[in-house]
């Protein structure tokens, strides 16, 4: 599972810059390496993209995991380099904006849009697969989840814009109740699919979300 | 006293429905017009909800025109726009404003239309949108709370028979007869053949079929709907009559065409009626109706 990353349009960074002169870079060498969006080399570009625009890029880093910890300690030996710098150029996912912002103790900007929680399907290739509902149907579903997997999230079959077992909004993509209804015939449980699905419970996690698995038996709200 | 859409269902005549789109903006003349023009002719009228995804003149306010009009409303209602909350509240509202009849959708998606930046909606679905109406009927609404006044509505649903693959939404028909849909409008047929097909299966579930009517204006649009509209399939013996009518008279062969098809389903006792959809040929509508002896 990575969480999958991609690049905000340079003009829209630079916007975000407008007022500041000097930067500092901060990258992930976790997803937003796999996703080529926050990596060392991405790092590097961007260093001499803002050069270019006429920036003084303090320092760069790339943390080994951005949204973890150890992110602290990380910066903490770039102190120096951070300091000099009036914001933080962030590129990873919004996790590690997010972690970096608690540290940085100055404006951070991110540099990429978090896009979804992927599942590699084959090398470079990520597709989304949950969007954390909390209130998991895959059980009817045979393992494809409906929520997420179809345009309009449907939870008791296909509407009429199915193509050829392509969705409405784009002939490349799958109609997810193609995909449901075929495995589920493969498996034998079509009556799955027969079955009256109730309207779904759509605070069944309260936003934002939180969970303490530290207390006794794990507590939610 | 004008005999309400239940009533003509269950009568065993031949229904026939059509539908107005109602303008974008306040200027409301053309509906009313369309609405005069075919009100007294047919036995139900639905006014789309905000049809493609292009923001329109809701399709409740078109209702009550037919409604003051004389006409008998079939209200339009998609997942898109509204969460269970606002639909519930629009159904209460039009059942108050004596509407009684309703075809639950679920909506096109957003980018295909005109405000491709929205959220969709889409917290009910089409069968459990169904399902709303008939809990509401016992005088209750989704969350289980009492309500001061319930409603009463003949409900019905769409299904595409050319559909590809078929199987998973003769699944979702058949979700949909059990949620209560009492009549089924059905995307554009033209391949008689196939929707017999489709009827022999359909047949076996207590639910009126109101066969799909999309006049052809062209052989170019016959073609661009086999192309991008899902679930339409206009065969080629059709696409060859319309290329072979002189300029000129495109319109009337298409006329020609729908009246002719809804004669044999109706001769053939195919179906239980048609449901004409004009899409911006409103006018043309009487026409097929007399090109169909109706
Ligand atoms: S239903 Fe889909 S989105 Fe919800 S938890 Fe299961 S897989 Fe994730
Ligand atoms: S075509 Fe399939 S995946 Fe796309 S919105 Fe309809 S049911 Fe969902």
């Amino acid at each position: 599972m990575k969480s999958i990353t991609r690049a905000k349009p340079m003009e829209s960074v630079l916007n975000g810059l407008a007022g500041y002169d000097r930067v500092f870079i901060a990258g992930c060498g976790t997803c937003a390496t796999m996703c080529r969006t926050g990596g060392v080399n991405e790092v590097a570009a961007m260093r001499k993209a803002l050069e270019e625009a006429g920036k003084l890029v303090t320092g760069t880093l790339v943390i080994p995991t951005a949204c973890d910890t150890l992110t602290h300690e990380c910066m903490e030996q770039n102190r120096e380099a951070m300091e000099d710098a009036q914001v933080v150029l962030v590129m990873s996912c919004a996790f590690g904006v997010q972690t970096v912002a608690g540290y940085a103790g100055r404006p951070v900007q991110p540099a990429l849009d978090t896009l979804f929680f992927g599942l590699e399907t084959e090398p470079g290739h990520f597709a989304e697969v949950c969007m954390q509902c909390g209130d998991c149907v895959l059980a009817r579903t045979a393992g494809i989840c409906p929520v997420t997997a179809c345009h309009k999230g449907l939870l008791n079959g296909p509407c009429g814009g199915t193509n050829n077992g392509k969705c409405e909004i784009d002939s490349s993509i799958d109609c997810a109740w193609t995909l449901i209804y075929n495995r589920l015939k493969e498996i034998g449980r079509l009556d799955l699919m027969h079955a009256y699905c109730e309207p779904k419970n759509f605070q069944a996690m309260a936003k934002p979300g939180h969970i303490d698995i530290s207390a006794e038996g794990g507590e939610s709200r | 006293m004008r005999q309400t859409f239940r009533e003509a269902l269950q009568s065993g005549k031949f229904v026939v429905t059509s539908e107005i789109g109602p303008p974008k903006g306040t200027n409301v003349e053309s509906m009313l017009h369309h609405i005069d023009l075919l009100k007294d002719r047919i036995d139900g009228m639905n006014v789309t909800d905000n049809q493609s995804s292009v923001m329109r003149y809701p399709s409740v306010g078109g209702t009550l025109y037919i409604q003051e009009r004389g006409g008998e409303p079939i209200l339009q209602m998609t997942c898109r726009d509204r969460n269970r909350l606002a639909l519930q509240a629009d159904i209460l509202f039009a059942y108050s404003r004596g509407i009684r009849n309703i075809l639950c959708l679920t909506g096109d998606a957003v980018p295909v239309g005109d405000h491709k930046e929205a959220k969709g909606v889409f917290d009910l679905d089409s069968v459990q949108l169904l399902r709303t109406i008939r809990t509401m009927e016992t005088g209750k609404d989704l969350g289980g709370n009492d309500l001061d006044g319930a409603v009463e509505f003949c409900a019905g649903a769409i299904v595409t028979p050319e559909a590809n693959p078929i199987e998973p939404q003769m699944i979702k028909f058949e979700k949909k007869v059990k949620a209560g849909a009492e009549f089924i409008q059905t995307q554009a047929i033209y391949d008689l053949e196939n929707f017999k097909r489709f009827m022999e299966v359909a047949r076996k579930f207590d639910v009126k079929i109101l066969a799909g009517i999309i006049l052809l204006t062209s052989h170019r649009m016959a073609i661009y709907m086999n192309k991008n509209v899902p679930g339409v399939f206009v065969p080629q013996d059709l696409i060859d009559e319309m290329e072979a009518a002189p300029k000129g008279t495109k319109v009337a062969k298409g006329i020609e065409i729908a009246g002719r098809m809804i004669r044999r389903l109706k001769e053939e006792k195919i179906c239980d009626g048609v449901h004409i959809m004009a899409i911006g040929k409103e006018e043309a509508v009487p026409d097929i109706l007399d090109a169909a002896g109706l």
